[in-house]
């Protein structure tokens, strides 16, 4: 039940093993977001992350702790990094482990879905002809997020 | 004394990171606090501080526009959360 919020990359491996390690023979889900190389406007050169620390550590502990509460999880673990981040880069992981496959894939998409809409991070993308722009809210995550009250 | 943090494109509008009311705050809501900034700043942070998704904290926490603010309280400004 841990949060990790850092400027650098992960090893995605590491982190699932440990969860595994805590829960033998348990059901696993977890979700890698990775920085894309394109966005509407155009191709992403790199991508830089804003976060509120205070809050974001207090937003991604409460909302690893609800999903433990609402989907009986054993374990969870969130990775969010901030920064200065190149294409292809791993920004987030989340992985949650259950005593069965429903809970796990339900806390899991909970996560993702909430930590999009409700922890404060804002994306900022560098596009190739040399645009900065903020990323925008898409309506898809606030449905998405919807779902879940 | 409110401390008062501004984020991203919020942040950018307005040229400023965080900033300290050492006077202590006369108002009793977010609104109360955001009317003080904008006839003391001006035109820029109406725009600001007054567009139509704004998100609003105190003490890390989303709040409404009319949420009480105490003294010692940290107040935010930032646009929708894009994280993930």
């Amino acid at each position: 039940m841990q949060v990790f919020i850092q400027k650098e990359s992960f090893d995605v491996g590491a982190h699932y093993d440990l969860l595994v390690r805590a829960f033998p023979g348990a059901a696993v889900v977890t979700f890698t977001g990775y920085v894309r190389e394109f966005c509407d406007q155009g191709d992403v050169v790199g991508l830089e992350l804003e976060h509120y620390p205070a809050m974001t550590e207090r937003r991604l502990q409460a909302l690893g702790d609800e999903a433990a509460t609402r989907f009986a999880l054993n374990t969870w673990r969130i990775v969010h990094r901030y920064g200065r981040l190149d294409v292809t880069d791993p920004i987030v992981w989340a992985g949650v482990v259950a005593d069965h496959r429903g809970a796990a894939f339900d806390g899991c998409q909970f996560i993702m879905d909430t930590l999009k809409t409700d922890v404060p991070f804002w994306k900022r993308e560098h596009l190739a002809n040399g645009t900065v722009q903020w990323v925008e809210p898409r309506d898809d995550d606030s449905l998405r997020r919807r779902r879940w009250r | 004394m409110i401390t008062i943090r501004f984020f991203a494109s919020v942040r950018e509008a307005v040229g400023t990171t965080v900033l300290t009311l050492e006077e202590p705050f006369t108002g009793s809501s977010v609104d109360d606090l955001k009317s003080q900034l904008v006839s003391r700043y001006g035109e820029v942070w109406q725009e600001a501080l007054y567009q139509p998704n704004l998100v609003h904290a105190v003490n890390q926490v989303v709040v409404d526009a009319d949420s009480p603010v105490h003294d010692g309280d940290e107040v935010a400004f930032f646009p929708p959360m894009t994280g993930g």
